[in-house]
């Protein structure tokens, strides 16, 4: 069968609205509708039923309280802001550490690139769980890990502040870094991809014109990478935001993130309605800067 | 000897084994418009990048203007480039292109600098366009940006990296001219890298014919036309008929050559260092041939016929059997043939000749 005959065929059976509409059909039924049910959870009334929640009879239709305590109660807006911390800064860590690689990424022949590519994947052949435990190991008190540390710091600073060890488990030092670790990848790969795309020659042509290497990557390099930068960032901070591993295994427990809040209203507390509540809040709080961003980006492009 | 304003002495590069080019020795005065003329591999470019300052010579030395420019960086060298892709950053506008590198101009003020800018954008003939961002202009309009921003930091050497190679056909007639123009405005030094003859020949006041990392002549278009010192620059630049010939004697301010490819004996413009006995080429260009029915009284007539023609309209190109040979010969229809016949067709039995002073000996 000729391409031309292929596309006739593959156009009159209606097969490209199908491959079209498909992904459309899976978002809606397992994205869009979950989305619904947790949205009208979060507006219902809390009670000690199975399900351990109810609409309408003694309770009103619309309970908007799970909101109002979102807003009102110091814990959850803690939580929100330690969560959006953590997650903002991993994100900018991430940056700064992926940068750097993903730009020699670019920069080495097409042999050292496949290798290095693989070996900023590879950590994704490995479970996450048993990654994180590992770092457990790494950071506890009394690892080989802590013990150079610590002996580092005694040499370093006067005997009045020696220590016994680090402490680094079990606080926000110990989460931001296992994120940072955990997500690198996904700021390195969007990085690389839009930093392949750019023309030498710009570089050469900036340099020509009188800038030295640190300003061509000023003017030249950076700027044209922000879609790149603006696409890890997103990839890193909106699951990291939301994470919930990380924060239980090596946070700290009397620093609540969202992650852990949603897990402990649903499980422990049985608040369902708190708990959906607070998963409709964290995805507006990802998807209207998303939106936003968007929203101006294809301003500009249609301005250009 | 004055300095010349450019001086390439001695100058060599090597990428690992390979040498791109090989002992470059040239002189370029200021003002000048200078082709580096050569096929794809011949060096030009590299020739090129190291005077932008992107490749340090294996061996040699480049001088521009008296200072030496070994260790100089690129953007320290007041050489700029206008490069072939045009190397326009995308994510600025026009205007932001042009004045990018004035900013590194020391005490050039904000005023100066737009100033500056909105000249060249005059210049090039683009001011409307100076809020457009690169992808909304043509490809004609990207040349010109690229040009004004080369030329926006007065930079003492200009850079031509193919210049006209991306425009169609007509545009860069027009372009070619208005290259000449602005060069001759500005006063800039140009040098100008090119595999196009024809684009090397009108822009340039001389040309450097380049083969494999060598510089094979350097002269006027009329010298490297008329006068090629090989059989390399002469079949280069235009078509040329070529035979094996061997120098008989001398006759006058003549040789006299035995070329068996033409079954005789032709007379020919003496060169310096031919002696008797020598193994030479002769090269004869089309145009030079005169094409005939009657027997021309010049010395170097033969008789042939015609195998095929082109007919172009305002001129014809014939080949002519001639013996073993296939000789080209270009004739401009100067007369009307009566009643749409050609005056000279197919299987035609013709004369050709040509002058001993068009009769180029290529002792190399």
């Amino acid at each position: 069968m000729s391409a031309g005959r292929f596309s006739r065929w593959f156009d009159r059976k209606g097969w490209a609205g199908l491959i079209i509409g498909a992904p459309y059909v899976w978002l809606l039924v397992f994205f869009f509708l979950p989305f619904l049910i947790v949205l009208s959870i979060s507006l219902s009334t809390n009670t000690p039923t199975a399900p351990p929640f109810s609409f309408g009879g003694e309770h009103p239709v619309i309970n908007p309280s799970a909101y109002v305590r979102i807003l009102t109660d110091s814990l959850y807006v803690r939580a929100f802001l330690t969560s959006l911390f953590n997650a903002g800064v991993a994100a900018l860590l991430c940056l700064l550490v992926g940068y750097p690689m993903a730009l020699g990424l670019t920069r080495v022949s097409t042999t050292w690139r496949n290798v290095f590519l693989m070996l900023v994947i590879l950590p994704f052949w490995t479970s996450f769980l048993l990654r994180v435990y590992a770092w457990m190991g790494l950071m506890g008190k009394n690892s080989w890990f802590n013990g150079l540390l610590t002996d580092a710091w005694n040499i370093l600073v006067p005997m009045d502040w020696a220590v016994k060890s680090v402490p680094m488990m079990h606080s926000n030092f110990a989460v931001v870094l296992v994120m940072v670790y955990t997500y690198l990848p996904f700021m390195i790969l969007p990085l690389y991809a839009s930093l392949e795309r750019l023309d030498p020659v710009l570089d050469e042509a900036a340099m020509d014109l009188g800038s030295r290497p640190a300003q061509v990557f000023r003017d030249v390099t950076l700027p044209q990478s922000v879609p790149g930068i603006i696409a890890g960032g997103m990839l890193v901070f909106i699951p990291a935001a939301g994470e919930l591993v990380i924060p239980t295994l090596v946070g700290n427990a009397s620093q609540p993130m969202i992650g852990r809040l949603i897990s402990d209203e649903f499980g422990q507390a049985r608040d369902w309605p708190m708990a959906s509540a607070i998963a409709v809040a964290l995805l507006v709080l990802m998807v209207v800067p998303t939106m936003l961003y968007s929203h101006f980006q294809a301003k500009a492009e249609g301005s250009k | 000897m004055e300095e010349p304003f450019l001086r390439i002495e001695g100058v060599s590069k090597s990428f690992g084994a390979f040498q791109a080019v090989k002992d470059v020795n040239l002189a370029v005065g200021k003002g000048e418009i200078f082709a580096l003329l050569g096929g794809s591999g011949c060096g030009k470019t590299t020739l090129l990048r190291m005077l932008a300052g992107f490749e340090e010579p294996t061996a040699g030395k480049i001088f521009l203007d008296g200072r030496d420019m070994a260790g100089v960086p690129p953007w320290e060298r007041p050489i700029h480039m206008m490069f072939q892709s045009y190397a326009i950053f995308p994510h600025m506008t026009v205007e932001a292109n042009v004045g990018y590198g004035l900013k590194h101009e020391a005490g050039l003020t904000k005023a100066g600098r737009a100033a500056r800018v909105a000249e060249m954008l005059d210049l090039v003939q683009l001011k409307p366009f100076a809020k457009r961002r690169p992808h909304q202009i043509s490809g004609g309009q990207r040349q010109r940006v690229a040009l004004a921003r080369a030329l926006a930091r007065q930079p003492k050497l200009l850079l031509l990296d193919e210049p006209l190679a991306a425009l169609d056909k007509k545009l860069r007639e027009h372009t070619q001219f208005e290259l000449m123009s602005i060069q001759e405005r500005t006063g800039v030094t140009f040098i100008v890298v090119t595999h196009d003859q024809e684009e090397a020949m009108t822009l340039a006041d001389r040309i450097a014919v380049m083969d494999r990392g060598e510089v094979k002549q350097v002269g006027s278009p009329t010298e490297i036309y008329e006068f090629p010192n090989s059989k390399f620059v002469a079949g280069f630049i235009g078509s040329v008929n070529s035979f094996d010939a061997t120098v008989v004697d001398r006759e006058g301010p003549n040789l006299r050559l035995s070329v068996p490819g033409l079954g005789g004996a032709v007379i020919a413009r003496d060169v310096p260092g031919a002696v008797a006995g020598q193994k030479v080429s002769l090269a004869v260009r089309p145009e030079k041939i005169q094409l005939g029915k009657e027997r021309p009284t010049s010395p170097n007539s033969f008789q042939g016929h015609v195998k095929d023609l082109a007919y172009f309209g305002k001129d014809s190109l014939y080949r002519v059997a001639l013996g073993d040979a296939l000789v080209q010969a270009h004739a401009v229809n100067a007369r009307r043939g009566d009643g749409g016949a050609r005056i000279v067709d197919w299987d035609d039995e013709v004369w050709l000749s040509f002058e001993p002073s068009s009769a180029i000996v290529l002792v190399s």
